[in-house]
């Protein structure tokens, strides 16, 4: 361990902007990246679960 | 006997091999993603903690980049899946194309935006490197001028996939496109290699950081694991997206949603 | 064979009929070499300098603004569909259609480079240089646009995605064409650009057309 304080870490000897701006683009990209996949993917099925709802219906209303 | 033995491990292998064949169809291989996904997450998650500890707290000061040079931590994997993505996108393209398999043509098309990301990391982080080590957030270096056209390559295939309706004449198209790319690159890092020899770029190189100390390595490589298993996680989501996309009107989608 | 050369003889046919086509790249051709002058300044030495990268990349352009043609009319009238299931190899069919696309896109370009040379100061040496490049090179624009075209056909917004499919591919040919002109007026040797040039042309010559033929097919599904 070679940092000696919380703002040395930080301060990446001068190349804050840098650093942090490249790991803190990796992690932001790599967060939203999966969030929007996730949310395609609940989106096909909340559209398939009204879809089968819908069929549900109409079959219950044909039958009675 | 010996005839038996031999013809009972046909029996086996060919059985092996439909296995395997079974998840080619999507209805078995949206399940098996949907088990596989926690279990790539939890494994990018503990490479990329170790990988992070590694490069902030163990990898050593570089003499001669200071603090910047552990953006190759980011930078260095990004850049390599980049490429790799492209390379695996384009099996599953090949694989699709011979054998006509639908799961194929999906996972190209799932992994394609993943690894458009991992371009733009790449030429993100590798303009935040250049800044402080060349004085220029840009410069006509071939490694980045190589991941900037791969990144047009990524574009160019999602465009392509995009703009046609018909799920199958998109696949093969896309796979016609992966493949070109795919005999191309080497040409156009080779000649982008060459132009800048020509042009005299500069001489510092991300890579080849002065005295590669083996714990940076080990860094890069960790951090790379996670990467790796970061975009096959990404992609298994994509791709069960993709599967529900086009079968939605098949019978098994209507039981698999519980 | 002889299919080869019936296609290319009926594409020029066709195109000639239309002559505005072939003109209208022509013209762009010239318009945007000679803007250049006019944007950056009148100054020979920077003229010269940047001579090679501007001839190059307006010919990547021009050749461009007819590869949406090159398959289209004959998709729409049902021409393509009947090519597929005549009895010569599509392979070929396609290969006549590269080649008449080059002869009306490409050879233009080819024959007019050394008068647009002079607008910016290109000695004599410099400009046999530029037409020998760009000779080897525009067919190989006009195979891997081909690629591009067959994979376009017939889909939404083909001109512009066209473009963002194949200037890519581009590359190297644009690296290498504008190299050796480069090479040249730096008193270099320009014999390895051209052999490469040269080299991509025999291997993409082998595999466009079969490339193109691949997507053709899909596209006519």
């Amino acid at each position: 361990m070679h940092w000696n304080s919380v703002g040395e870490f930080f301060a990446m000897g001068g190349y804050a902007l840098y650093v942090w701006g490249s790991f803190g683009a990796c992690v932001l990209l790599m967060v939203v990246e999966p969030l929007l996949a996730k949310r395609r993917l609940n989106e096909v099925r909340q559209s398939l679960r009204r879809e089968r709802l819908a069929d549900e219906l109409d079959h219950q209303s044909g039958t009675s | 006997m010996g005839d038996h033995g031999r013809f009972k491990g046909c029996i086996g292998v060919s059985q092996s091999l439909i296995q395997w064949f079974r998840y080619a169809s999507p209805q078995s291989f949206y399940p098996l993603a949907g088990r596989m996904i926690p279990w790539f997450w939890a494994a990018a998650a503990v490479f990329g903690v170790a990988g992070l500890w590694i490069s902030f707290f163990v990898a050593p000061t570089d003499a001669q980049q200071g603090e910047g040079y552990r953006i190759i931590f980011v930078h260095v994997p990004a850049s390599w899946m980049s490429m790799f993505i492209y390379l695996v996108m384009a099996f599953w393209a090949a694989l699709g194309l011979a054998l006509n398999t639908r799961v194929s043509g999906m996972m190209a098309q799932a992994l394609a935006p993943t690894g458009a990301l991992m371009a733009a990391l790449s030429l993100w982080t590798g303009a935040f490197w250049g800044k402080p080590m060349w004085g220029a957030w840009w410069v006509w270096d071939a490694r980045l001028t190589s991941e900037l056209i791969l990144f047009f390559l990524y574009l160019g295939f999602m465009a392509l996939q995009a703009a046609i309706d018909d799920p199958r004449r998109a696949d093969k198209a896309g796979a016609i496109l992966a493949l070109v790319g795919v005999v191309n690159i080497p040409i156009i890092y080779f000649s982008v290699k060459w132009w800048n020899t020509l042009h005299q770029g500069s001489t510092i190189n991300l890579t080849k950081a002065p005295s590669m100390a083996q714990t940076m390595l080990w860094g890069m490589l960790l951090m790379a694991l996670a990467f790796w298993m970061y975009s096959i996680a990404v992609a298994l989501t994509r791709v069960r997206a993709i599967i529900l996309e086009r079968e939605r009107h098949t019978e098994w989608v209507k039981h698999a949603l519980e | 064979m002889k299919a080869l050369l019936a296609t290319v003889r009926r594409d020029i046919l066709l195109a000639l009929r239309r002559k505005s086509e072939v003109l209208t790249a022509v013209f762009f051709f010239v318009i945007v070499t000679s803007l250049f002058p006019l944007g950056i300044g009148p100054e020979p030495v920077l003229l010269k300098k940047i001579a090679p990268g501007i001839l190059w990349v307006a010919a990547l352009l021009s050749t461009l603004l007819g590869l949406p043609r090159l398959f289209a009319a004959d998709h729409l009238d049902g021409t393509l569909e009947q090519m597929a299931l005549s009895p010569s190899p599509l392979g070929l069919l396609v290969a006549g259609k590269i080649v008449a696309h080059w002869l009306l896109c490409g050879l233009p370009l080819v024959l007019l480079a050394p008068v647009l040379g002079l607008q910016f100061d290109l000695d004599a040496s410099a400009l046999g240089i530029l037409t020998l490049a760009l000779l080897l090179g525009t067919p190989l624009l006009s195979l891997i646009g081909a690629i591009g075209a067959a994979l376009t056909l017939g889909v939404r917004g083909g001109g512009v995605l066209l473009a963002l499919l194949v200037l890519p591919l581009y590359i190297p040919a644009l690296i290498f064409g504008a190299g050796a002109v480069e090479a040249h007026i730096a008193g270099l040797d320009v014999g390895g650009h051209l052999s490469l040039l040269a080299a991509m042309l025999a291997l993409a010559a082998f595999f466009a057309p079969w490339a193109t033929t691949a997507a053709l097919r899909v596209a006519l599904e």
